[in-house]
């Protein structure tokens, strides 16, 4: 199980108190479809991915990105019961969505890279370090359920 | 993964911003590297690693001048990296899980910095780009 030290909270909960979670959740999953071309799959529904502007101006990408990091800020909510936390989630992903749980490691270094643009020196060496604790945190946990 | 005309392109670009602060980007990059991914300072244990010191800033500069050279020769990324891929298979054997820690610390570090630049185009190319770099400094492993 993944623990925050009483620093490594702090810092998380600063920096998530300033991120507007629509636009954030938007940008990181409009960058994994860029970057990571073929996390496409499991978006077949979205309609224009064609391009990256495409993919960023698209409003099923922004609305979908928006409600996975509303789904991060109850990780952030809960940092000593990430594996309680996503329990529903983590069937849901395996056994309804279909999920490769490395996609989830994608989009959290993703999100990470996305608030580092955002936050520049304020997203320190250590609140980099107690957030991809937190994003590890979160893909474990929305892996735990798989079978 | 082949990189485009218009990846190369990119990865100019965001060459030629980070270029101007290359040796601090480079030191900012592995000590991200250190603090995120503690287990990699395990190749290092006859430096200092604090923050602000001489080994650190070298070292840094060190490898993000050879990514400079990268990107200068990248149409001959397999022969002018040629070299540092024998030095990284004979020599440092670095666990190649380490290659994309680094390049993710790398992409972090150009983030915070210019991320007016840093789209998500660029973000794709340069992850392309990191990625070549590290099969091939990888390549000669076994």
């Amino acid at each position: 199980m993944v623990h925050f030290t009483a620093e490594e909270k702090n810092a998380i909960t600063t920096i998530w108190g300033k991120v507007n979670v629509e636009e954030t959740g938007g940008e990181a999953l409009g960058r994994l479809l860029v970057v990571y071309p073929w996390t496409q799959r499991f978006f077949d529904s979205f309609g224009n991915l064609s391009s990256a502007s495409a993919i960023l101006g698209n409003p099923k990408v922004k609305a979908h990105g928006k409600k996975v990091l509303t789904s991060f800020g109850d990780a952030v909510k809960n940092l000593d019961n990430l594996k309680g936390t996503f329990s529903k989630l983590s069937e849901l992903h395996c056994d309804k969505l279909h999920v490769d749980p490395e996609n989830f490691r994608l989009l959290g270094n993703v999100l990470v890279i996305v608030m580092a643009a955002h936050f520049n020196k304020e997203f320190t060496p250590e609140v980099q370090a107690a957030f991809q604790k937190l994003v590890t945190g979160v893909a474990n946990a929305l892996a735990h359920k798989y079978h | 993964m082949s990189l485009t005309k218009t990846d190369k392109a990119l990865i100019a670009a965001i060459w030629a911003k980070v270029s101007t602060q290359a040796d601090s980007i480079g030191t900012e990059a592995l000590e991200r590297l250190f603090v995120s991914y503690p287990q990699t300072k395990t190749y290092f244990p006859h430096f200092d690693l604090h923050h602000g010191s001489a080994q650190l800033r070298g070292h840094g500069s060190k490898v993000i001048g050879a990514i400079g050279d990268a990107v200068k020769d990248i149409d001959n990324l397999e022969s002018s990296l040629s070299k540092l891929s024998e030095l990284h298979a004979y020599i440092l054997r670095v666990d190649p899980v380490n290659f994309k820690l680094l390049s993710h610390t790398i992409l972090v570090t150009i983030a915070a910095h210019f991320p007016a630049e840093f789209t998500a185009e660029a973000h794709a190319a340069w992850d392309k780009f990191l990625t070549k770099v590290s099969a091939i400094l990888t390549e000669k492993y076994r």
